[in-house]
């Protein structure tokens, strides 16, 4: 199992090395920020990912409700615990580019707030799965398909309430609101994050088979 | 200039985590594979 993430190791590894030299050499110091600004090409892809991890929780728990398949319950369980780290990672990283910027660490802001809301309902899900017990796996991915509603409140939060928070950059109706070079900066960084959340995701899924297997194991040899 | 301050610690921090993180789950990895290989070992010799 390892060594068959050599190859998607090794090309996170180069995209990122890429994506960081673009990050501190090659797209520019933003006028009125300064390098703090610079936070926004980790920021972003976070959020990005744990946008991608929840859908994949929703799809995956769809399909779960409809045809009990234990195998998308697992990748859905396991994409919700990548899903928690990076939002958890958006949460670590926006207070230290709010804090130079306005003053303060946090705000109840309505993009910081439902965005903590999302990282809460997701690990709800995480405990729920934890210590559920035996068709806690049912009520989690109900929660895990309405818990998803929260994801376009997060993104669309910052338009319908006035908030602190800079307007949407990249999805806008306007077309992509960056300078050209952090534009693909940006999405060199995306596509690195994109690549990484595929290689954890990857890792969790077969822990969880060898979990199962174990399991299976015990209750023939016992 | 104050703010690279700001820049490290939150670079510094993500990718600690994000390590940290995949470091835990290929021990685990190993470690859950050992333990197969232990149990089968175990049921052969039984």
């Amino acid at each position: 199992m390892i060594k068959r993430l050599y190859l998607p190791g090794f090309l996170f590894f180069m995209v990122l090395i890429i994506g960081l030299y673009s990050v501190f050499f090659y797209a520019p110091v933003e006028r009125v920020q300064g390098v703090v600004q610079k936070i926004f090409y980790i920021h972003v892809p976070s959020a990005w990912v744990s946008y991608l991890a929840f859908f994949i929780v929703f799809i995956a728990s769809i399909i779960f409700l409809i045809g009990s398949s234990p195998q998308w319950d697992t990748i859905a369980y396991c994409s919700a615990e990548v899903g928690v780290i990076f939002t958890t990672m958006v949460l670590i990283t926006g207070p230290f580019w709010g804090k130079p910027i306005w003053g303060t660490w946090w705000s109840w802001d309505p993009r910081l707030t439902t965005t903590l809301i999302l990282w809460l309902i997701y690990l709800t899900y995480l405990t729920l799965r934890a210590y559920g017990g035996p068709g806690s796996s049912r009520y989690a991915a109900v929660l895990g398909v309405v818990g998803f509603l929260d994801v376009p409140l997060v993104h669309v939060s910052v338009k319908w309430w006035r908030s602190l928070h800079p307007t949407p950059v990249v999805i806008n109706p306007q077309g992509p609101q960056l300078e050209r070079s952090m534009f693909i900066t940006l999405i060199i960084m995306l596509i690195a994050f994109t690549i990484l959340y595929l290689l954890i995701l990857s890792i969790r899924v077969a822990i969880s088979r060898l979990e199962g297997e174990i399991n299976e194991l015990k209750t023939v040899s016992e | 200039m104050d703010n690279l301050f700001y820049l490290f610690w939150a670079y510094t921090l993500l990718w600690a985590v994000l390590f940290g993180y995949v470091l835990y789950l290929i021990r685990k990895l190993s470690s859950l594979r050992d333990e197969i290989d232990s149990i089968k070992e175990k049921m052969k010799k039984d």
